[in-house]
């Protein structure tokens, strides 16, 4: 009788429901190939950069503010140098600074977080009120703070985004982490003899990687627009390399003349952009059943 | 009581940024009296060694701290490398500027993005909710300065608006200061409304599916009041949280318009302090940005015994 009930029940929701949830997973999911697409390709630019790019970025091969024409198919900047090359090297620059940084910062915030949430204690009372003491500032004002004090070089810029990120990435990390420390299947583990390093390594960590890895494509699009901010300030790397803030800031200051040389890098950096935040919201989907009915 | 810790915890707070603030100053290679007389030129060394003695450099550093700590206490922010004249004043000058963007900001996004919020979760993936869900995560993915200078461009090209050079205070002259800090405001607001649209929309999604929400329609009563009286006021909640902290990383933001607009506010005296090497003008704006990002995540702390009152009986 249960039974019949049951079928019954679902039998009048389930095709409704399952169809909807079918259209809305394949609608996110295909925002989410989209955006998988676009950070491929970025990274397939970045890598090529040098056989993609018809001219030395920072060489001047022609008059300044040169409109687009071939052989120079987006124009020259302000120091009649390649805008085309600019923009695909700037990817390299985009690529590599938020990689490293957001690595770094899941190395030591994302460690520590885990630890900290792993073993509490003293260890999670002091990781976690440093962190808190870099929520103290808003992010980019923090970020400007460092790479102005510290001086802009690559390093540095990498250091400064990695600061910034750490903590939210610590508390990412740790929420997750004092909840599965209390599993059944941990305390399982330890009476089946497991050291800590082979519970957080084996037991831990793989249950807390699904909401890391969606914040790691989250925070690297935000180190984008931090690397882009500070470029943008005259506070990011330095020549040679190409920032696509630093070419939309320059080329601001010709907007009349060639209002390319500021649209084109903000496309840049918004493509960019939007390629990981649609990837990491396509990962949500796929790593987190439960997300997909409430958002 | 629970005033009482929130307050607590707030100076907590402000404590460990002001120990922050100092740290990151002092990362800088040499001190003080190298760094000015980096910028004087030359400078016998005993005139350097009585300018350590007479602004405690030879103290030790705890000591240094609570010197420097006790002479801020007193609303003493040290002077200008450049101008020689007192830190605090000036930015006391600028932040007005700064808050009167970031509360622009917060405005003219919160009157669009939360009607669109609300919208879009009531009416899940119509046309509206497709495109408004869309514009957000492009909205998301904009640089804030990109988005000024799309602006300039725009209004230069459609109405010969251009930003102007000088700016007039609120209180001297509102209506021209309104029509000068628009656009800047307006650009601050835009990341700003697809934040607050998402987080309402997934707050409103999340009250929609409660029982408390199922029982008063089935008791009857149409979707207006529901909405109205059910829905929004839970619904509230986790999107004040969010509020407290864009709030926050909106005088950030702040800092970037400013650059693009020229208004005079505390980021465009942190970017020409950072660019001198003014140590102490940075040192300043840092630390009074981090206190008022402080006291807007007291305010909203506070604001959530009102909006909640289960919280105020745990």
């Amino acid at each position: 009788m249960p039974r019949v009930e049951g079928a019954r029940l679902s039998g009048r929701t389930r095709p409704a429901n399952t169809f909807t949830q079918f259209i809305r997973l394949l609608r996110r999911n295909v925002l989410g190939a989209i955006g998988a697409g676009i950070v491929l390709a970025l990274v397939l630019i970045a890598l090529a950069a040098a056989w993609l790019s018809p001219f030395d970025p920072n060489a001047q091969v022609g008059t300044r503010l040169t409109p687009a024409a071939p052989p120079f198919w987006l124009g020259l900047d302000q120091l009649g140098r390649d805008e085309l090359s600019r923009l695909i090297y700037g990817t390299r620059t985009a690529l590599i600074i938020s990689t490293f940084s957001v690595a770094l910062a899941l190395l030591v915030g994302g460690g520590l977080g885990l630890l900290a949430g792993f073993y509490r204690g003293w260890l999670d009372v002091v990781a976690m009120r440093l962190m808190d003491v870099l929520f103290t500032l808003p992010s980019i004002i923090l970020a400007i703070a460092l790479a102005g004090i510290l001086g802009a070089t690559l390093q540095n810029v990498v250091l400064a985004i990695a600061i910034v990120t750490a903590p939210g990435l610590a508390r990412i990390a740790r929420a997750p982490t004092l909840v599965v420390r209390e599993m059944d299947f941990v305390i399982g583990a330890r009476a089946c003899g497991a050291g800590d390093l082979r519970i957080l390594a084996r037991h831990v960590l793989p249950n807390v990687l699904a909401p890391m890895i969606v914040q790691v494509t989250v925070c690297i699009a935000a180190a984008i627009i931090i690397e882009a901010s500070l470029g943008f300030l005259g506070l990011g790397v330095p020549p040679p390399a190409v920032s696509w803030g630093n070419m939309l800031g320059t080329g601001r200051q010709f907007l009349e003349l060639a209002n390319g040389l500021t649209i084109l890098p903000g496309l840049a950096i918004m493509i960019t952009v939007l390629g990981f935040n649609f990837a990491g919201d396509g990962l949500r989907d796929i790593l987190d059943p439960r997300l997909r009915t409430s958002t | 009581m629970r005033l009482l810790r929130q307050i607590l915890s707030a100076l907590g707070a402000a404590f460990a940024l002001s120990v922050l603030v100092f740290v990151l100053i002092r990362l800088i290679p040499g001190d003080a009296v190298t760094l000015w007389v980096g910028q004087e030129g030359s400078m016998p060394p005993q005139v350097q060694d009585t300018l350590r003695r007479m602004f405690g450099l030879d103290e030790p550093i705890y000591q240094e701290y609570l010197h420097w700590l006790v002479d801020v206490l007193r609303g003493d922010l040290g002077y200008s490398f450049r101008s020689r004249l007192p830190v605090a004043p000036a930015l006391l000058a600028a932040l007005p500027y700064t808050l009167e963007l970031a509360i622009g900001a917060t405005l003219v996004s919160t009157l669009v993005a939360v009607p669109l919020g609300v919208l879009s979760a009531v009416r899940r993936n119509s046309g509206l909710d497709l495109c408004a869900r869309l514009l957000a995560l492009v909205g998301l993915s904009m640089p804030t300065f990109w988005i000024g200078v799309l602006l300039i461009l725009v209004c230069s090209a459609a109405f010969h608006w251009l930003p102007s050079l000088t700016y007039t205070g609120l209180f001297e002259n509102p209506a021209e200061n309104v029509q000068q800090m628009f656009l800047p405001a307006l650009t601050l607001a835009l990341p700003l409304m697809a934040v607050m649209m998402r987080m309402t929309r997934s707050a409103v999604l999340e009250v929609l599916g409660q029982d408390y929400v199922r029982t008063a329609r089935a008791k009857g009563i149409a979707q207006r009041p529901v909405l109205v009286g059910h829905t929004l006021p839970n619904a509230a909640i986790p999107l004040v949280t969010v509020l407290g902290i864009q709030l926050g990383q909106l005088l950030g933001g702040a800092v970037i318009v400013e650059q693009i607009f020229g208004v005079p506010g505390l980021g465009t005296v942190l970017i020409s302090a950072i660019t001198q090497r003014d140590y102490p003008v940075v040192q300043g704006v840092i630390l009074l940005t981090g206190l008022t990002f402080i006291f807007i995540q007291l305010l909203v702390d506070i604001s959530y015994g009102y909006l909640d009152p289960r919280v105020q009986h745990t």
